[in-house]
């Protein structure tokens, strides 16, 4: 059984269909990112498997149970991150933790976690007085102190700076490892393509892709570049015996296998002709090409 | 917790004891050829109640709910009955503290009071309820920033129509829809119990009881937890 599922869910305010349709599950020991740009229903469906709201269609269960029907008897299996804070202004993160902690049967120390997320610095400073970074990297330590089974992640890098993101990230990481199943929902993309196993891609509530992060960017091999100024795509496509294909302003794709030689003609090409190559990339598509193409070949399509 | 923010003492201490000692010393209130403080300590009693339970407990809920905090609770094993035993709990503690304080603080002034204990903490136990319904009320419906402007002005009306610091009996037009309000029905029960040791008359229970299960009642309705 997995440890969250999502089937058919539908979810409205009022007119509005907030969540359309929407189904995917998450096992044990996975971390799935829920991306999407903003209004495209994460929160709503993450707030559903918590228990904030109800479906409107359809189901979601977590650990096998309704989140919003036995809710008691799953809030101490669940980590939880709100998008919006939580936290008296005033207190400090050793305080909000040992509070937290008593919550909890057999809770981490929060001595334990202010040196895990690299709080022990603040650790009475309050809340109020902390930077982005450092509230944010509490809220993640709060969510870890009854040792969860599940953890929804509502935007946890967000205001997060570098070396902070590399200590969310191998907290995940290591959740994951344990056993622990992980909702995360995040407008950085290079984020989630660290730390995601799966990505499943959402807009205006419905599922526009699936999959590994690699899996969605096509799993292709073929060869992306970045030229700036007027390039003949007719004439390079003739010398690289391959079709040449705009995907955005400036950045062409070789529809063709890559491999060194291909890459070497193509270099050769543009210095022949003058032209500037300002990146090249072989491999599968980045998350956030795929997902600006997804989300923007949607808003063409509708 | 309570306990450690300053305004919160200010209000549930400080400005009952404050009223107590400035009009005892101070000769100003109409209160007759009676000592002022055997007047003005069973009004205080109540206005402790009231800033316990509708002032303090109404402007820390109406905040948590904007930090988020209620509802982040809501995902831990705490949970909300939990959490409501707990708020209870903790007025209950502070007006222990308040009786015993002021009542130090009044004897220490000059208050004798003719006992009925039984019936005065019935009273206040009642007044716990209504204020705290009328504070959650407000707490669960309106902004933060807009039920602590709002909870401090019903303190001060309450204060000068509740029978606290003037006599019912000298609020002319007011008086009649002053007694429909749970502050001077607490002080209709309060002066007798804790004065001159009578029974308090049927219509300040009734009002006072009639807050005490309507005003719960609405804030159960009204309240929204984010």
């Amino acid at each position: 059984m997995p440890a969250v599922e999502v089937e058919h869910l539908h979810v409205r305010f009022g007119e509005r269909h907030a969540v359309d349709d929407l189904s995917f599950s998450i096992e044990r020991g996975e971390v799935v990112a829920l991306l999407g740009p903003n209004g495209a229903g994460k929160t709503t469906t993450v707030e559903t498997l918590e228990g904030y709201r109800l479906p409107d269609e359809g189901a979601v269960r977590v650990l096998g149970l309704d989140p919003s029907r036995q809710r008691r008897a799953l809030a101490a299996k669940i980590g939880v991150v709100l998008q919006r804070g939580g936290v008296y202004p005033v207190m400090s993160p050793e305080r909000v933790l040992s509070l937290f902690a008593s919550y909890y049967d057999g809770p981490r120390q929060p001595a334990d976690l202010l040196a895990l997320l690299g709080l022990e610095s603040v650790a009475r400073t309050a809340f109020k007085r902390l930077s982005g970074g450092e509230q944010q990297r509490l809220l993640l330590a709060l969510a870890l102190v009854g040792r969860p089974q599940v953890l929804f992640l509502d935007e946890p890098t967000a205001g997060v700076d570098p070396r902070g993101r590399i200590a969310v990230r191998e907290v995940i990481a290591s959740c994951r490892d344990e056993g622990a199943a992980v909702l995360v929902t995040s407008h950085e993309l290079d984020e989630i393509e660290r730390m995601a196993d799966r990505v499943v891609i959402i807009d205006r509530g419905r599922v526009l892709a699936s999959g590994s992060p690699t899996a969605v960017g096509g799993g292709g091999n073929e060869v992306r570049f970045f030229v700036e100024g007027l390039l003949d795509r007719q004439r390079l496509g003739a010398a690289l015996s391959a079709e040449v294909v705009v995907e955005r302003p400036s950045w062409y794709r070789i529809a063709a296998e890559s491999s060194p030689a291909l890459v070497a003609r193509l270099t050769a090409w543009l210095a022949e002709n003058d032209l500037v190559l300002g990146e090249v990339r072989v491999g599968h598509e980045r998350l956030e090409d795929v997902f600006l193409r997804l989300v923007e070949e949607r808003e063409g399509g509708s | 917790m309570t306990l450690e923010r300053g305004e919160t003492l200010l209000v549930t201490i400080g400005i009952p004891a404050f009223l107590l000692v400035f009009f005892s010393v101070v000769n100003v209130l109409p209160t007759g050829r009676r000592h002022p403080v055997d007047f003005l300590a069973p009004g205080v009693l109540g206005l402790a109640v009231m800033s316990t339970a509708m002032v303090s407990l109404g402007v820390a809920t109406g905040f948590e709910r904007s930090y988020g905090v209620l509802k982040r609770l809501g995902t831990t094993p705490l949970g909300r009955p939990r959490l409501l035993v707990a708020k209870v709990a903790g007025v209950l503690a502070v007006e222990v503290i308040q009786v015993v304080v002021l009542s130090a603080i009044a004897f220490g002034l000059g208050w004798r009071p003719h006992l009925v204990a039984s019936l005065a903490i019935c009273g206040e136990l009642l007044a716990t309820a209504a204020f705290a319904g009328v504070g959650l009320a407000m707490a669960g419906a309106l902004r933060a920033e807009v039920n602590l402007a709002i909870v401090n002005a019903l303190y001060i009306v309450f204060l000068l129509i509740g029978g606290i610091v003037f006599p019912l009996q000298r609020l002319g037009g007011f008086a009649a829809f002053a007694r429909l309000l749970p502050a001077a029905a607490l002080s209709g029960v309060l002066h007798p119990t804790l004065g001159s040791g009578t029974a308090p008359g049927v219509e300040a229970w009734v009002v006072l009881a009639a807050w005490a299960v309507a005003a719960p009642l609405v804030a159960a309705l009204l309240f929204s937890w984010e």
